[in-house]
Formats: structure tokens, C-alpha cells, sequence
């Protein structure tokens, strides 16, 4: 067997300013040319190892290491980032920060400017690496006019211009739409075929990452590998759900027909499942028993309207072109479409930060048009993605307490309104604590507390569960789901298709700043023109089900999640 | 000089980009035609952070970009700013706020920013317009106490409720109990 | 998004555009020197007709940049207006004689001298403002750092303008999102609150703006590192562009402009043109 290009021997690491190791007796080798995803929940110590391998540790992030680490046969904490970097490549989770330069061809050229090359050759290194990622057509622009998939190449292109050995990407899929996360895989499965370096993904978005092929996943758990085999091995398994990873959906399915899932049935893939006559009859007879299943819909009482909504940041553009719907008492309704196609203007415009040029905004009845940001944020709260781009005091009381203050409630009605809305959010065990020794789904209840104590009728979600890991997407999706139930009407902008199928009885369309449906959140998924035009993604299970002869492939859906609710996770 | 690190000099791009967004923006006071200049808040928060070349440089490229984004650069100000945030930053050097945060630490925080505004627009700007353009001394010396004193309150409130909040996010775990 | 008119890079095809920004620069700094340096009328009047000159090479309008105009000009009316009213004999003191023109009240009579002094002071700033402003609208943000490289600047201080260049949009993308999200928390820095509490609550804004902004630089930081940025003692530029013939040219003439103006400045030992003498 050929010698390992990374190799962790009874490797273990402790951050400096933690009482803890974060890595302990991990044992890993990675050979050359190979696929691995390493995948586990946050805290599992799945970056802590990305940045092993690339030097931040200990080169940037100091602590205290025993075993040994060896990339490409040195020890490497006895090399240096730079030297580690001309071995292996590194693609991080923020696009943004990681795009330095003010154009594309500049952040390309940017490892080679450090590295001295002379100009002449820089510019060919720099279109054929361009052309590589394809992106040599946006060389001048600049990131604000790339899209994220774009930037991405962009940052696979910056680290190909070394001869890596290795790309290493952490967590590539976090901020991209459906559509662009499953060009990202592509894209890595084509350079890895053209350079033959060995491709390294962290990621806890298993599904979405399999879409191509990998050799192998290293699952880790509390700062263990707790398994390390071939795909097909590891995903017939119960490893994955054990350890807080979702497995793939059409997986669970099949687990739920009573399909045994082993390597014969090729797992890895839905494309490439080769299911026997028995058992896609099982998958039959399941969806057979589960149709009569039917969801309950009641209350109808018109809370928000939207009508013919006009929008444009220039006089030139449109970002909002005749936008209508409604939105009931008691609803829980997703917002979906690409990045970019005018879901969180349509928030803004809500919420009165900006003026429609047309069109009105009618809350039970009564055009709000005129209300100011304050008066309409009394029934309208709207929670921005990041917490920490919200939160703006140290202790979590003063935070949720923020809003009142401004407002000049009385002291006794402050904190009893402070206090009951801490116990709803389930933060009142922490009401003195500081904010920052909370994790990041604590940090979102926070934000959304500091909303709700103003009482709104309406809460609007930007993208709630961005890059979490599965515990955490459940416990703030069934946080929601609990709010819901005290009679909050909640509107979710989101491109996890899988929440809005989960959560969310009925999902609204966006592309390119028009409407393009208004229907069940099932039915989107169903209707393959519909999923082109607004850049999403069809599920698995619409694969699975016309596999198996089920020609109704929302019907088979709506029935998965029912169960799913049902059964209770 | 020693190299600066790479921290440093991304904390200077983005302390420079930080000087010059809030520079333009113009939050009214009751004084005409005067305005808070959050900008040196910031300045003064990144150079207790990042020591005195950060806040020199953050005082020096922020103000510049400000000046010749609006009406050509008027140099002896933009020397001025970023005078300041060198006596800032040379006075607050190994002040570690990552360590935390007391009242000796604010109080020298304070004594900073008061010495490095009251220079630079007490002593450094006027001499260098008196010098440069050759103006009246009544009109700078006003001038100069006008800046000075409203940047000095402006740094002196919102600079240190920064840097207070600031060292408190930073609290360690492990002192923490729920309660009921 | 940012609706506010600042001026930035405007691409156009022109003599001034094909000069490098090493060049540029280099005629910025020496332009800037010798206006600050000199107060000959003479010589302002030669410099402000050349940057006449300069502008309406260009091919910048004067409508791209109206409203930085407009600016430069409150700013000197305001300045005009302050230095009379402090010192409205400012000028008899400079050139040693006094011819009331007219009389106002009290202490404020108009002089011919205070007059020509004013008259100078406000040249002194415009000659530079249409440099300063064309050396922004016509040199491409790109070219930045590998200008001041070329002028002998440590690369690395060259890098950090080019990352503010890179980050203020995106700062001011976040600052102004952060600032909408705390108005509906009734959050808002130009209301009528007093001065103490509009300070207050301006923390609620930065105090976000800033630890995310400190997350930023670690995440920047890490990623140029990982690119090896800081390895060498030199770095190549993608961007830098070969000085040419016009190069030299632009270069010897702005340096030859500031060797004159010295000399003229300084040839009677007084940096005052003085015609009432």
C-alpha cells in the first residue's frame, strides 16, 4: 500500500485556552488521491483536525499536542504554514473573508504574489487555474458582484495555484443555495479527477456532499473517530444517527418501509440504488398504509397582506416586481428561493427599513404603509441571520430587556415581561449569564427573546438554521415550532429545502424578484420546472419514490414527513 | 521597526475600513454644523487592542479615504488622527483586555485618549495648518479645542462602553450556575 | 445599497487613466507638497490653470464628481467664513500694509490685504482638490498597493489599504443591516434623544458591528496566512502595471513643477507673493 500523504498517529490536541483536549488518540491516514469526508456534529472536533493539517494549529491556534502528526512525511508542527501550505490547500466555510482580493484575478494570483512569481507567468497561472474552476470570464470582477458559488471557485482556484497535494474544505456547503452546495460538489469531483490531489471535506451536510462520489467517511464524536470506513459501509450502518449526523432522507425511508439497507444496495447514492422487486414492493406497501395520513388545516384569519409590492435599491433596478400574497393567523410559511432572489428585501420592506415604490403592506386589515420601523416592530419582529450581528449586550438580561428600555415601560412590567419571555425561550436558568458563554443556537433564542418581549404577532426568520448541525437545526426548528404553537405566526426565509418540508406546511417561491408560487411546501419539491427556475433541489425521496413505481412523488413525501412527526424523532 | 504581523495588518484594513464608514456617517449634535465622530471610538478601541502602529496607520489610511472620497485631503488633520491613535496605542501598550477589564484600566484608557485628542488637535493640527495654509492662530486654536473636546467625549463614552462590553463577552466559562 | 454619493474609481478611456498608479501617486504627493508649500500667487495661479488642464484630460465630467464638489465648496466657505471671523486683520499683519475697502461694524472692516490673503488661501486648497479627486475617479482601486510598494512603502502597510478598500462595502453593508435591526428594537442615533443617550445607544450599534468585525480580521488573517502571505521579504503584484513612456513624462513634469515652485516660493526669502509692497 502506498504511504499515507496525512497521518495521525495517537494524535491528540488541547487548545491553549481550554480545560480540555479537543482531540484525543485520533489515529488517521489519508492517502494520496483519495476522497474522504469527515463529518460529525459541531464540537466533534472535525475543524480542530482540518486545521491540524493545515498549520493554524499550532501555528496560529497554540496549545498542547501528543502523538504525532505527519503531512506528506514531516512531522508538522516541526514545519511551518507556509511550507504545510504548498502541500495542501485550504478552502474555508467564510467566502467572504477568505476573498482578500479586490478583484477575482487578483485573489487568485494571491499565494503566487507572495510566492515572488514574476508577473508573465503569474498571469497564465492565474487563467489556467481560472479556467480550471470556470470562472475565467469574471476575472475583473469584484466580489460584491459574484455570487457565493462564484466566490467559491474563486477560493478553489486561489489554492490551486500552488501544486497542492491536498485541498482541504471546511464546511464548503454552509452559505450556499441548494442548487449552488450541489455545483460546489461537482466542481470539487471534476478538479479532483483533473489534479488527482487527495480531497479532504468537512461537513456535516452528508447528503448534499454524497451527491459525488467519496472513498470514505471519518465520523467524529467528541473528539474521537468513532468510525472511519467506505461509504457504502458506514451509511449501512446505525452509525450516523447515533452520533447526531442526518443520514440521507431516502435512507431513512427505505428504514422505514422495513428495507434492510446493506452494501448490496449500493446506499451511497439514490441514483445508483439497486433495489430488489421485494424491496421496492415494501417501499409500496409502506406508502400504502401511510396515505391515509392526512394533514390538518384550519384557522384562515387574514393576519399580513402583501399587495403588488414594488422594489428596486436604484430607480434602474427591480429587485421586488409585483409581489402578493397572504399570510393566516397561526401559520408557519417558508420563503424560498436562490441568494439573491429578493426574499430578505422582502423582509426589509415588512418591516419598514425600506419604502416599496409601489404596493402596500396590510396588517389584519389596515395598510401599514405608513407606519414607521418602531411602530410596525410592536407586531412585525424579524430576526436577523447571525445572532452575533445582533446582540449588543454582554448579559443575556440586558439584551432581552433592550427593547422595553427604549420604550419606556414601567421597571415592574419590564421585568415581569422580561421574565415570562426568558421562560417561554427556555433562557431563564441563564437570565444573569453572559451571552458569550452561550452556544450559537442559545445565542439565536437570545435574539429571538429580545424580539418576542415586544410582543409582536408576526416573527420573520432569516435563514434560522444556517450552517447548524443537525441538534442544533432541530432544537431551534422544534424552539419554533413550540413558539408556533403559543400562537406566534412565524415566516421563515430559508434555502433548506428540508426544513421547509419538515416544518413548514406551505412555502412561498422566489426567483429573480418575482413570485413564482405560493403553494405546499411538498409540492415545490415535486414540481421539477419549478425547482430549476428557483434554484433549488428536489429530495431524494422524489428520486426514491419514482424507483420504486410511486408515481404520486409529493403524496409519498407529505407521508415521510407525517411519519416522521408521528413516529417522533 | 519589527515586521508587522499579519494580524496587525489585516486589523489595520479593517479598523481603516471601520474609521471610514462611520466617518461618513454623520450623527448631528446640538452644535451646528458639529457632528460625534464615532469614528475615533473605534480608532481607540482597535489601538488599545492592536497597539500604537495599528492606530496610527487605522487614524492615518481611515481619514485619508475619508477626505479624498469628499473633498481632496486636508493633510494636517489626517496627521493629526493618526497621531492619535499612536498615543493611544503607545499608552495603552500591554494593557491585555483580553485578560479582562478594572477601573485602573479604564481610568488609563481615558487618560490616554484625553492626552492624544488634547495634542493632536491642541497642538499637532493647528501647528501643522499654521505651517501649511498659514492660518489666523485665534481661528485654529478654537477650532482645535472644538475637535479635541468633542472627540474627547465622544471617545470617552462610547470608547469605553466599547471596550467594557467588549472584555465582558470575553468571560470564561466555569464560574456560571443556572438558577432557578 | 449605499445610497450615500461618495466618489470612487470611474473607468473611463483617457491619457490620466493610462498612467500607472505608481505615477499617479507620485504626481499626487509632489502636487499636494507644492500647494502646501508655496503661497506665491504666481505660482497658485499657474498650478490652478494646469489642474484645469489635467481635469479636462480625463475625460471626467464634472457631473460625475457634482456632489464632491459641492462639498469642497461648503468646506472652504466655512473655513473663508471662520478665519474672517476670528481674525479679520490676519491679512494686514502678513503683507505689512492695510487699505480699508470698507467698513462693517466694529472690529470688521474688509481690507484689501485680508481680502488677497483670502483670495490665495482658498487657491492653495483648489488647485489641489481637482488632483486629489482625479487621482480617486481615475486610478483603479487595484492598483493601490502595488503602487505604494513601488514608492519604497512596506508591502504590508500597502496591503492593509488594500484591504480597507476590499472591506468598507462589505462593512458598510453590515453596519447598515445591524443598524436596521436595532431601529425596531427603537434604536435610532438620529432621533431627538439628548447627546448622552444617542452616545449610549450608538454602542448598541458598534458594539456588534465591532466583535463581528474583530471575528473578520481572525478569519482574513488565518486565510492569508494559509496563502502564505508574509513569507518573503518582497511580494510580486498581479496588478502592477510597467511604467511607460507617458509615465516618465508625467513624472518629470510634476517634479519639475515642484523644483519651480520652490524656487519661485523661496527666491525673496518669503513664501508670500506680496503686490502691496
Amino acid at each position: 500500500m502506498a504511504t499515507p500523504i496525512i497521518s495521525f498517529k495517537d494524535y491528540g490536541f488541547q487548545y491553549m485556552a481550554q480545560a480540555e483536549p479537543t482531540l484525543h488518540h485520533i489515529n488517521l491516514d489519508i492517502y494520496p488521491g483519495e476522497k474522504v469526508l469527515i463529518a460529525g456534529t459541531s464540537g466533534s472536533g472535525k475543524s480542530t483536525i482540518g486545521n491540524c493539517i493545515n498549520g493554524l494549529i499550532p501555528f496560529a491556534y497554540p496549545g498542547e499536542k501528543t502523538g504525532e502528526l505527519l503531512v506528506d512525511g514531516k512531522e508538522a508542527d516541526k514545519s511551518s504554514i507556509f511550507e504545510l501550505s504548498h502541500t495542501v490547500g485550504t478552502v474555508l466555510q467564510d467566502t467572504d473573508g477568505q476573498f482578500i482580493g479586490l478583484t477575482v484575478g487578483e485573489d487568485i494570483a494571491f499565494a503566487a504574489e507572495n510566492d515572488c512569481v514574476h508577473q508573465d507567468e503569474m498571469k497564465q497561472i492565474v487563467n489556467r487555474v481560472a479556467e480550471l474552476v470556470d470562472i475565467e470570464h469574471h476575472l475583473e470582477y469584484a466580489p460584491h458582484e459574484l455570487s457565493g458559488g462564484q466566490k467559491q471557485r474563486v477560493s478553489l482556484a486561489g489554492v490551486m495555484v500552488e501544486e497542492v497535494k491536498v485541498l482541504l474544505f471546511d464546511e464548503p456547503l454552509a452559505n450556499l443555495d441548494p442548487a449552488a452546495g450541489r455545483m460546489t460538489i461537482e466542481l470539487i469531483d471534476t478538479v479532483h479527477e483533473r489534479t488527482g490531489a487527495a480531497v479532504v471535506i468537512i461537513e456535516h451536510r452528508l447528503e448534499d456532499v454524497l451527491w459525488r462520489n467519496m472513498d470514505r467517511i471519518v465520523l467524529m464524536n467528541e473528539g474521537r473517530v468513532v468510525a472511519d470506513m467506505p461509504t457504502a459501509k458506514l451509511l449501512a450502518g446505525n452509525f450516523l444517527m447515533e452520533h447526531g449526523i442526518r443520514e440521507p432522507l431516502y435512507l431513512t425511508a427505505l428504514r422505514y418501509a422495513g428495507v434492510d439497507i446493506d452494501e448490496k444496495i449500493h446506499p451511497e447514492h439514490v441514483e445508483r440504488l439497486t433495489l430488489t422487486d421485494t424491496q421496492k414492493e415494501m417501499v409500496r406497501n409502506w406508502y400504502q398504509r401511510q396515505k391515509t395520513y392526512i394533514q390538518g388545516q384550519d384557522s384562515k384569519e387574514e393576519l399580513l397582506r402583501i399587495e403588488s409590492l414594488d422594489f428596486g435599491y436604484t430607480p434602474q433596478s427591480r429587485t421586488l416586481q409585483n409581489v402578493s400574497f397572504t399570510i393566516h393567523k397561526g401559520e408557519m410559511v417558508s420563503i424560498v428561493g436562490r441568494n439573491g432572489a429578493g426574499k430578505s428585501t422582502l423582509a426589509k420592506l415588512i418591516c419598514g427599513f425600506e419604502q416599496p415604490s409601489s404596493g402596500a403592506i396590510y396588517m389584519e386589515g389596515r395598510n401599514i404603509s405608513g407606519d414607521t420601523i418602531k411602530e410596525r416592530a410592536a407586531r412585525i419582529g424579524y430576526v436577523m441571520q447571525n445572532p452575533n450581528q445582533m446582540i449588543s449586550k454582554p448579559m443575556i438580561w440586558d439584551e432581552v430587556e433592550m427593547a422595553l428600555l427604549q420604550g419606556n415601560v414601567p421597571e415592574a412590567e419590564r421585568k415581569k415581561r422580561v421574565e415570562e419571555t426568558l421562560k417561554v425561550c427556555g433562557l431563564y436558568p441563564f437570565r444573569n449569564w453572559p451571552v458569550s458563554a452561550l452556544s450559537f443556537g442559545q445565542k439565536k433564542r437570545v435574539t429571538i427573546a429580545s424580539i418576542l418581549v415586544q410582543r409582536p404577532q408576526v416573527i420573520i426568520l432569516d435563514e434560522p438554521t444556517a450552517g447548524q448541525d443537525y441538534h442544533h437545526y432541530t432544537e431551534i426548528m422544534e424552539f419554533l415550532k413550540e413558539l408556533n404553537g403559543h400562537g406566534y405566526t412565524i415566516l421563515m426565509i430559508t434555502h433548506d429545502m428540508h426544513l421547509m418540508l419538515e416544518y413548514t406546511p406551505r412555502a412561498v417561491v422566489f426567483s429573480e424578484g418575482k413570485m413564482l408560487a405560493d403553494t405546499t411546501a411538498a409540492h415545490v419539491l415535486n414540481d421539477p420546472a419549478l425547482v430549476q427556475a428557483a434554484n433549488l433541489k428536489e429530495t431524494s425521496l422524489y428520486t426514491l419514490s419514482m424507483a420504486c413505481g410511486i408515481d404520486e412523488p409529493q403524496t409519498f413525501t407529505e407521508c415521510f414527513i407525517g411519519y416522521e412527526q408521528k413516529e417522533g424523532r | 521597526m519589527k515586521k508587522l504581523s499579519v494580524k496587525s495588518v489585516v486589523a489595520i484594513g479593517i479598523g481603516a475600513a471601520l474609521f471610514f464608514v462611520l466617518g461618513k456617517i454623520s450623527i448631528p449634535t446640538p452644535v451646528p454644523n458639529t457632528y460625534i465622530s464615532l469614528q475615533y471610538a473605534i480608532q481607540a478601541v482597535f489601538a488599545a487592542l492592536f497597539g500604537p502602529i495599528a492606530g496610527l496607520l487605522i487614524g492615518f489610511v481611515g481619514h485619508t479615504l475619508i477626505d479624498a472620497t469628499s473633498y481632496g485631503p486636508w493633510w494636517s488633520w489626517i496627521i493629526a488622527s493618526a497621531f492619535a491613535g499612536l498615543v493611544i496605542g503607545l499608552v495603552t501598550m500591554k494593557m491585555d483586555i483580553n485578560e479582562g477589564i478594572d477601573t485602573k484600566k479604564i481610568v488609563r484608557f481615558n487618560v490616554a485618549q484625553a492626552v492624544a485628542h488634547l495634542l493632536a488637535w491642541g497642538l499637532v493640527a493647528p501647528c501643522l495648518d499654521i505651517l501649511i495654509y498659514s492660518e489666523p492662530i485665534e481661528k485654529l486654536f478654537a477650532q482645535g479645542l472644538v475637535a479635541g473636546i468633542s472627540n474627547i467625549l465622544t471617545t470617552g463614552i462610547v470608547g469605553t462602553l466599547l471596550l467594557v462590553a467588549y472584555a465582558k463577552t470575553i468571560v470564561k466559562r466555569g464560574s456560571l450556575n443556572k438558577e432557578d | 445599497m449605499a445610497k450615500a454619493a461618495i466618489l470612487s474609481y470611474i473607468k473611463r478611456d483617457s491619457l490620466v487613466h493610462e498612467l500607472t498608479g505608481t505615477t499617479k501617486l507620485i504626481f499626487f504627493l509632489a502636487w499636494s507638497i507644492a500647494s502646501m508649500v508655496t503661497y506665491d500667487t504666481r505660482v497658485l495661479i499657474c498650478m490652478l490653470l494646469m489642474s484645469a488642464v489635467i481635469f479636462k484630460v480625463s475625460r471626467i465630467r464634472v457631473r460625475d464628481i457634482r456632489f464632491v464638489l459641492g462639498l469642497a465648496a461648503v468646506f472652504l466657505v466655512m473655513n473663508n467664513l471662520f478665519v474672517y471671523l476670528f481674525s479679520p486683520e490676519y491679512g494686514v499683519g502678513l503683507y505689512g500694509s492695510r487699505t480699508v475697502v470698507l467698513t462693517i461694524a466694529g472690529p470688521y472692516t474688509i481690507t484689501l490685504q485680508q481680502l488677497f490673503y483670502h483670495l490665495n488661501m482658498t487657491m492653495k486648497v483648489i488647485c489641489v482638490v481637482p488632483v486629489a479627486l482625479l487621482f480617486i475617479a481615475c486610478t483603479d482601486p487595484s492598483e493601490f498597493a502595488a503602487s505604494l510598494a513601488s514608492i519604497g512603502v512596506s508591502y504590508r502597510i500597502g496591503y492593509s489599504v488594500s484591504l480597507a478598500l476590499r472591506y468598507i462595502p462589505d462593512v458598510q453593508r453590515e453596519y447598515h443591516n445591524i443598524s436596521q435591526a436595532q431601529q425596531a428594537r427603537g434604536i435610532d442615533l438620529s432621533g431627538k434623544d439628548k447627546l448622552f443617550t444617542r452616545m449610549k445607544n450608538s454602542v448598541a450599534i458598534l458594539l456588534p458591528l465591532v466583535l463581528s468585525s474583530l471575528n473578520r480580521i481572525e478569519t482574513i488573517s488565518n486565510a492569508m496566512e494559509l496563502r502564505g502571505f508574509g513569507k518573503n521579504k518582497k511580494r510580486t503584484w498581479y496588478r502592477l502595471r510597467k511604467m511607460k513612456r507617458n509615465d516618465w513624462i508625467a513624472v518629470a513634469f510634476v517634479l519639475a513643477v515642484l523644483v519651480i515652485d520652490l524656487v519661485v516660493t523661496f527666491w525673496d526669502g518669503s513664501r508670500y507673493y506680496n503686490p502691496f509692497m
